[in-house]
């Protein structure tokens, strides 16, 4: 994993959340953080915009994209793979 | 109180530029839902939509008239003229100071505010056309319906987003039962199908990226249309006198507010707003033999519309047909709900319930009976038209025979 891209999607997700990064790990869920389906949106745009990267998320379907929002370790990853230009199997949006 | 009818509709949509041409086409089941087409459009995700086909403003209006007119406002000059038509007028009965003009919009002249965007940002210009305000203020294409046949009682826009025109037939149908007006020309118009509007939209991640599936479990999302509905609603009385032949009685409406989220809806707000519409409407759950749905295709909405429904409704809720004509003409959001009082009118007076197309998956969530994939033949006496609009309004329509 590329801890600047890790310190970053935490920044963001912590920015959205309302809460110190520091307060963040891993397995941090955005359940836990309380981000509801707005907040959702709000971060994934801003990841796009920090990584210049296009996520694939459908709303309707959070469940079926294959960009892992499970916790704040898998969104890193996703974004990590995205950046290195692994599409994703299945794009949804 | 007064007793409300329609007499006459007219409208432009994916499906057809006509009335006759879409209940055809929702008889038949058909989509209009295609590849959109207009500049920039590859650099959106989303690539569909209910996009109007074959209009051609100049054979409407004049050279001078179109440079002022936005396609909202054409679309609904263009579906007013019809309604009169058919409803066997040439101009309104009786004072125009008793005549009105009631017409929902979200959007307003959207393409217009994209169009002198670009000018001025992409493009670097230093100036936009003269007419753009005109062209794009909400109630441009109220105003011109009205400036064209001279109604000069209460007029004005509602914009509740996918209710508005439900809130607008629902007022105006009020004013006249009221007495405050005779009749009035009302519906909804919309058209936000370019570049800056859909891209707005491609940012709250539910649209479908293939189609609009509504009450399907492998639903993804909304589709947008563009178009017009435009309905001739007066008394019965009046109508009569005049020898004009109703279409369908207006006998209810209800309006409510979740007052929850910005975004997602409520069932106990939906619920109201149809309880409310039974009420007002005085009609029992037993003798209402269609409902149209909201029915956007989101996860969200059809789930929570099904729950309203099936609150309402209770044990005869399975019994009664539901569909969204959505996945044919698409959501035309502000104008969305005068589309499908069409549908009221195709079921009321022929007999034929327009399906809900593309559906390919029961979905326990939506255990209604939502009319999948072809028309049904079946005798219907009464009706709702349901819109939930973000930003939980909701405005629920009751129509009947006469």
């Amino acid at each position: 994993m590329r801890p600047d891209v890790q310190d970053q999607i935490v920044e963001i997700i912590a920015r959205e959340a309302l809460r110190e990064p520091a307060e963040l790990t891993h397995e941090t869920t955005l359940d836990e953080l309380g981000l509801d389906s707005l907040g959702l949106v709000e971060v994934i745009f801003a990841i796009e915009e920090a990584f210049g990267i296009s996520v694939p998320f459908n709303a309707n379907e959070p469940g079926q994209s294959s960009f892992d929002i499970s916790s704040v370790g898998a969104i890193a990853r996703a974004v990590e793979a995205l950046i290195a230009g692994d599409t994703p199997a299945t794009v949804v949006a | 109180m007064r007793r409300v009818v329609i007499t006459g509709a007219g409208t432009v949509n994916a499906l057809a530029l006509d009335v006759a041409g879409t209940f055809a086409a929702m008889r038949e089941g058909r989509s209009g839902i295609g590849a959109l087409d207009f500049p920039d459009v590859d650099r959106l995700s989303v690539g569909i939509g209910g996009q109007v086909k074959g209009f051609d403003p100049a054979l409407h209006f004049t050279p001078q008239k179109r440079a002022l007119y936005d396609p909202f406002a054409q679309y609904a000059l263009v579906a007013a003229r019809e309604a009169m038509r058919m409803a066997g007028l040439e101009a309104v009965p009786g004072a125009p100071d008793r005549w009105g003009c009631i017409m929902g919009t979200a959007g307003g002249g959207n393409g217009t505010v994209n169009d002198a965007f670009r000018a001025v940002y992409a493009e670097g210009r230093s100036r936009v056309h003269p007419f753009t305000v005109p062209r794009l203020m909400n109630n441009a294409a109220c105003s011109h319906i009205a400036m064209e046949w001279g109604l000069q009682g209460p007029s004005f826009s509602v914009a509740t987003a996918c209710a508005s025109s439900n809130h607008a037939i629902g007022l105006a149908f009020q004013m006249v039962r009221a007495g405050m007006i005779d009749g009035a020309l009302a519906g909804g118009s919309e058209a936000m199908l370019n570049f800056g509007g859909l891209k707005a939209w491609e940012g709250l991640r539910v649209m479908s990226p293939d189609a609009c599936r509504p009450f399907s479990k492998n639903r993804n999302g909304m589709v947008q249309g563009e178009g017009a509905g435009v309905f001739v609603i007066e008394t019965l009385e009046g109508a009569l006198a005049r020898g004009a032949v109703p279409l369908a009685e207006i006998r209810g409406f209800s309006m409510t507010s979740d007052a929850g989220d910005i975004v997602m809806p409520s069932v106990d707000g939906a619920a109201r707003a149809i309880r409310g519409a039974l009420d007002d409407a005085q009609l029992s759950l037993d003798e209402i033999g269609y409902i149209n749905a909201h029915g956007t295709g989101t996860a969200a909405n059809d789930r929570t519309e099904c729950l309203a429904i099936s609150q309402v409704f209770g044990a005869r809720a399975p019994k009664v047909p539901v569909s969204s004509t959505k996945a044919m003409h698409g959501h035309l959001i502000g104008a969305t709900g005068a589309v499908e009082l069409l549908a009221c009118l195709l079921a009321l007076n022929e007999g034929v319930i327009a399906p809900t197309i593309n559906h390919q998956e029961d979905d326990p969530d939506c255990a209604l009976d939502v009319v999948p994939n072809h028309a049904r033949e079946v005798q219907v006496d009464a009706a709702l038209s349901n819109a939930f609009a973000f930003g939980g309004l909701n405005a629920v329509l009751a129509l009947s025979k006469l």
